[in-house]
């Protein structure tokens, strides 16, 4: 093979597999979306039923609810302006707490109960998850008019 | 008093950094002798005023100065006098402050083993060091201080977070950090190479050992980083794809295609412009990374306090070093002329395409982490990219780039016959094939394509990387071997070991969270955990839930495990210790949940097969590395600068 030759092969190979990576990393990443929302997305139907998310917001105080000696726990998750009852079996975050912030994974189910396969918390206890602050701010911004 | 000094200090530092930055560019480019010869004094004098203002922040933890904003807000008195000391980068500002101290010091280490080297070369590397140097100084004065007053001063710190009490805690961060500035070194090389207009194989032996300890750091930090999460964070996953792992991950991928690079530069002048582009590649991800995890973009479990005006400081920094830099590559690259070429069946080749699929590699792991970014900013909703893409992503990429890599070990530069190498392969590639099919099916009965393509990689790697040790100590044939190849062996073989522990821990993972009362028996795994109680126990600074667990196999005991769930005084965060049981061919995990009522816990039990394997083989990459720094002809380059530093004496 003339050089010229080889160098073409390398540069059509490597066209290739440049492609075929970009190809599939688009699909994969199309099917790999997760969205974000918060409960007055939810309620106001915006979120996907039968597809997983994730749903940020504080654990409502006292909602906190689990059969004695059973790792399935009920909670509310609130954006100050609604509220999505969720369902989680496992163990729980260490930062997990009424009051505070929280992202769950999961699913709505038919009861309109969300599902989550994962809870996370964040490291600093202060978080707030996105989206939250924006309703939180929303009515003082009114006050302030 | 004494907190300002520190602040002072730092003042005095950006102002040496900003002659540092200048006067010996110019004087390169003037040539005059007596500007360039600013550069090592400047770069010592900063590295000193660096070291009293970090010395004085250490000061202010250690003697419970809680007037400094940043010591209250970090620091407790009750805080054992270990963690003061590491709390100094605990938090955002002394972080940066340790930034700034590390690359100091990779400054120095600059000016003090280049005298070998042509003064006007030295005087840009070190300008363009100056210049990184001012950028980050002024960052942290104008944003960031960490000797900020609080005034009242609190009669009590707010406690350092629990999480970061701990030993791993100590090294990972500084590692890393070295890893994350070094970088900045072959970025200074790449800078001055392309300001002077050459570039040769002597550019690239120097610049080299650099990106290669840069590389090692950086290897060590993330693994360290890797195991504090596995071992810490109580989940017991050792990797999610995290923005922030991301952030310290994608510099690694850019630096080892970097180091591939070079080693094609250093032995036949070629690959030149892809070099350069590479070195302020892996620069611009580490700020790129600084810039991801102290802006508040990020949507991640571990960001640092985000303040949108510190992310746009880090943006503009990273928008003049990466633009300036790739626009003096717009002007300069053509003057980097290739010095040879090579055949399609070449090392060349084998490291062309490792090249390629890194730079892959690191383009997917940047597309997950900034297209949510992205699309969020244009508010098309708050999305994020799941793990599975990653993983995807990553296999896409590495599997073929670790089939390659046993083949690439082994072929001769320039170009090579396909019949000898062949003949050389075929071993590696038979216990390969036989032991990627055997081994999960014989050790775990069960096996999937995947996995066995996996773990016949990993092998192969392994057998691969090892066929020339063997030959040479074994059968005694064969070229010698100097450190370089050898460190490049075991660096390799550490890919593999890695390989085969990922996969393993991956594809025959037992988790399980359970619920469970003082005496029961919980079968998991193969295993019983006999639940013997919980008893408190005193910290220092904590108290803690310790649950007593029997670990049994077939009935005979194999140790007893004590997870505890920790509340720390100051802050009442609980914390999980997780009790891990590791022998050379699993890990056993158990951590403690939350009491469920009725006497019950929840438990998170995992059983993971080679888990070490995958420390074992990042310490083995690292420890290659380090092989390779010492190899001889590093050392005479070393040794060629002591004669010269006589010569100048005597003279």
């Amino acid at each position: 093979m003339k050089p010229r030759q080889q160098r073409m092969i390398l540069i059509a190979g490597v066209l290739i597999g440049v492609v075929v990576a970009v190809g599939f990393g688009f699909r994969a990443f199309q099917e790999n979306l997760s969205y974000y929302f918060v409960p007055s997305d939810v309620t106001a139907g915006k979120a996907p039923t039968g597809r997983s998310f994730r749903l940020g917001g504080m654990v409502v105080n006292d909602s906190l609810q689990r059969e004695p000696g059973s790792l399935t726990i009920d909670f509310t998750v609130t954006d100050f302006a609604n509220t999505v009852p969720v369902r989680y079996t496992g163990v729980l975050p260490d930062l997990f707490k009424e009051g505070k912030g929280v992202v769950v994974r999961g699913q709505v189910g038919a009861d309109g109960r969300f599902v989550a396969q994962e809870v996370i918390a964040k490291h600093d206890e202060n978080y707030m998850p996105p989206g939250v602050k924006d309703t939180l701010a929303k009515p003082r911004q009114a006050e302030n008019k | 008093m004494i907190p300002e000094i520190g602040q002072f200090a730092l003042v005095l530092a950006l102002c040496l950094a900003l002659v540092q930055a200048t006067l010996p560019l110019v004087g390169a480019w003037r040539g005059r002798p007596e500007w360039m010869a600013l550069a090592r004094p400047t770069a010592a004098g900063q590295f000193v005023f660096v070291a009293i203002a970090f010395g004085i922040l250490e000061y202010a933890f250690l003697t419970d100065d809680f007037s400094v904003e940043f010591v209250a807000q970090h620091s407790n008195s009750a805080l054992p006098a270990f963690y003061k000391f590491t709390a100094a980068w605990g938090g955002h500002e002394g972080s940066m402050l340790f930034w700034i101290t590390v690359l100091a010091i990779w400054t120095m280490a600059v000016a003090a083993f280049s005298r070998s080297q042509p003064e006007e070369f030295v005087s840009r590397v070190l300008g363009v060091l100056g210049i990184v140097s001012a950028g980050i100084l002024a960052f942290a004065l104008l944003t960031s201080n960490p000797f900020l007053r609080l005034l009242p001063a609190v009669a009590d710190g707010n406690d350092l977070n629990p999480l970061l009490q701990d030993p791993g805690m100590i090294i990972h961060p500084p590692m890393l950090y070295l890893g994350y500035v070094g970088m900045s070194v072959p970025f200074a090389f790449a800078v001055a190479a392309l300001l002077t207009g050459r570039l040769d194989k002597n550019w690239a032996k120097w610049t080299r050992p650099w990106t290669v300890a840069a590389w090692v750091l950086l290897t060590c930090g993330i693994t360290l980083g890797s195991w504090w999460s596995y071992y810490e964070l109580g989940w017991g996953g050792w990797w999610f794809w995290d923005p922030v792992e991301n952030s310290s991950f994608m510099p690694w991928l850019m630096a080892t295609a970097l180091l591939h690079s070079l080693a094609v530069t250093e032995r036949r002048g070629i690959f030149k412009s892809w070099t350069v582009l590479l070195a302020i590649g892996a620069f611009s991800l580490s700020l790129l990374g600084t810039f991801l995890t102290r802006s508040g973009v990020l949507i991640s479990v571990h960001a640092f306090a985000s303040d949108p005006t510190r992310g746009l400081f880090i943006l503009g920094i990273l928008g003049l070093f990466c633009g300036g830099a790739l626009l003096l590559y717009a002007f300069r690259a053509r003057h980097l002329e290739a010095e040879g070429g090579f055949k399609l069946m070449s090392r060349e080749s084998f490291l062309m395409a490792n090249n390629i699929l890194f730079v892959i590699a690191t383009a997917s792991v940047l597309l997950g982490t900034l297209g949510p970014l992205i699309i969020t900013a244009l508010g098309l909703g708050t999305i994020s990219v799941g793990v599975p893409w990653f993983n995807i992503m990553f296999l896409l990429s590495m599997l073929p780039l670790v089939v390659l890599l046993g083949v690439g070990m082994h072929t001769a530069w320039k170009q090579m016959l396909a019949g000898p190498l062949l003949r050389r392969l075929r071993w590696p590639a038979a216990i390969a094939v036989v032991v990627g099919v055997a081994a999960p099916l014989l050790a775990y009965g069960a096996t999937s394509a995947l996995t066995i393509v996996a773990v016949a990689a990993g092998v192969w790697v392994c057998a691969s990387a090892l066929l020339d040790p063997v030959r040479k100590l074994v059968l005694r044939t064969g070229a010698p071997l100097t450190r370089g190849h050898l460190g490049m062996c075991l660096a390799h073989f550490g890919v593999g070991v890695f390989i085969l522990g990922a996969t393993m821990a991956s594809a025959f993972k037992l988790e399980t969270d359970v619920s469970a009362k003082p005496g029961d028996t919980v079968k998991a795994g193969g295993y019983e955990f006999l639940f013997r109680g919980v008893h408190r126990v005193q910290g220092p600074n904590f108290v803690a839930d310790e649950g007593e667990f029997e670990l049994r196999r077939d009935g005979k005991l194999v140790t007893v495990l004590t997870p505890q769930k920790r509340v720390y005084r100051v802050q009442q965060n609980p914390m999980t210790e997780a009790a891990i049981d590791t022998r050379p061919t699993r890990d056993v995990f158990l951590a403690l949940g939350e009491p469920l009522g009725n006497d019950a816990w929840s438990l998170r039990i995992q059983v993971k097969p080679m888990m070490n394997f995958l420390w074992f083989g990042s310490a083995f990459m690292a420890l290659g590395g380090i092989l390779a720094i010492t190899d001889r002809r590093y050392r005479q380059l070393r040794q060629k600068q002591t004669a010269h530093a006589e010569v100048v004496g005597t003279a």
